[in-house]
């Protein structure tokens, strides 16, 4: 598989949330703003790629019987590390994500891409996947924080400069005389956001598929689109 | 008959043989065991000096400036606490060796878990200043306890055990004269209460804080 075939795959075919719906609960917990959303994002992408990159490396020793409690130790471990890590030089940023970092262990899509992806390919290419899939991951989590944020609190990407630096502040705004609907930052708000979401993507690809359809009419190749 | 045995042992046959199993576990926990190790250890200090750090800027925010000219950190003591068996670490503010105020933890449970605060008491009794160290309050609502979130928790800079009087000492919706929040009773509520059982604390070992550390 091409590397820009694994990028799509991540980014937007095969998408954590919007395709796999996986990882709900660091998806909706999360996602009270744009920043946390970004936040958590990134922090994952860097667990997803080094725990691909391990397993696909060990992937010949590993024997099927043992496998899951190999990578769950492998993957609790990376996330224990990066907690440490960021608790120890980027405290600002360990205070924003706090909890949610230790959460990371129990986001089933980082056992899924080990499970699905990286005990069966090379390490280069399961690096590619785990940075594709987090960067899907982040790009979800950050659109759900702030279509939550900009109704629920009416700000956009309020604390950035505590994410990316003080260089960021300019991200943060606020909108005039909106101070947002409380029920869009609660559970219920994360869950109406995502479903409005996958059916926004559903009826874009309903409408790709048909005019793909349309194009290839008269043609003998087969309809890749309904594959 | 090398042959054989190189046959009988290559990786495939090997990784399913049922020994193989435990073996390939506890090399891959030792591994961990000893990642984790390097991990702590090469953290610790780090992670110590950003909480002392951490501690440092809250407690230069519940004293007034000018209050203190002591490490608050090191200038410390330890009572009784609020329960029995516990103790609680009064942190002292000095001023030219003298005694000028008194910080430490209080805490109460509030909507969704227990909240932690630091307060600040000065020698006659009266809140310096109160900060949220800690809590799970509904966001959007409760967390307006937060002073980046909402100037709610200035409100007690000032106040005392007499002024307001005690029965004063509650939300508005209770009688007392604090502001509650649309939606949210039970987090102010918890934090008045936990201001007050901290003024409560400070006058009974006023004495025991305010005398000879040694």
């Amino acid at each position: 598989m091409s590397a820009g075939k694994l990028m799509r795959d991540g980014l937007w075919d095969n998408n954590i949330v919007f395709a796999q719906l996986l990882a709900m609960c660091p998806a909706m917990a999360v996602t009270t703003s744009g920043t946390n959303g970004l936040g958590l994002g990134l922090a994952t992408t860097a667990v997803l790629v080094v725990s691909n990159l391990l397993v696909a490396s060990i992937r010949h020793t590993v024997s099927s019987q043992v496998r899951i409690p190999v990578f769950v130790v492998l993957i609790a471990t990376l996330v224990t590390i990066v907690d440490l890590v960021l608790n120890a030089w980027l405290h600002e940023l360990y205070k924003v994500l706090g909890l949610f970092i230790a959460l990371i262990v129990v986001n089933c899509a980082i056992l899924g891409r080990a499970e699905a992806f990286a005990v069966k390919n090379t390490v280069a290419a399961s690096a590619v996947d785990g940075l594709a899939m987090g960067l899907g991951f982040t790009f979800a989590l950050t659109v759900i924080g702030l279509i939550r944020e900009i109704l629920g609190s009416g700000t956009v990407f309020s604390q950035a400069s505590a994410l990316l630096g003080t260089s960021f502040a300019f991200l943060e705004m606020k909108i005039p005389a909106w101070d947002g609907a409380l029920l869009m930052i609660l559970p219920p708000g994360g869950f109406a956001v995502l479903g409005f979401l996958l059916a926004g993507k559903r009826a874009w690809e309903l409408k790709q598929q048909r005019a793909a359809r349309s194009a290839a009419s008269g043609c003998t190749l087969p309809d890749h689109a309904s594959a | 008959m090398t042959a054989e045995i190189q046959r009988r042992f290559t990786l495939e046959s090997v990784r399913e043989k049922l020994p193989y199993q435990p073996l390939l576990l506890g090399t891959v926990a030792l591994a961990a065991g000893a990642a984790l190790t390097l991990a702590n250890n090469a953290t610790r200090e780090p992670i110590a000096a950003a909480e002392a750090h951490d501690m440092q800027m809250t407690l230069a925010q519940v004293l007034p400036s000018g209050i203190a000219d002591n490490d608050l950190l090191q200038d410390t003591l330890e009572l009784p606490g609020p329960q029995a068996g516990s103790t609680r670490k009064i942190h002292l503010a000095k001023k030219a060796g003298a005694i000028t105020g008194a910080v430490f933890n209080v805490s109460e449970r509030g909507y969704a878990g227990e909240i932690r605060l630091l307060m600040a008491v000065d020698t006659d009794g009266k809140v310096l200043g109160v900060r949220v160290l800690k809590h799970s309050e509904t966001p959007g609502l409760g967390d307006k306890i937060e002073i980046t979130r909402h100037p709610w928790i200035t409100g007690f800079n000032g106040k005392s055990l007499g002024e307001p009087a005690a029965d004063k000492w509650a939300v508005r919706k209770d009688g007392g004269i604090y502001d509650s929040f649309a939606g949210a009773t039970i987090t102010p509520r918890a934090v008045v209460k936990a201001v007050k059982g901290g003024l409560d604390y400070f006058a009974t070992h006023r004495n025991a804080i305010l005398g000879d550390p040694q």
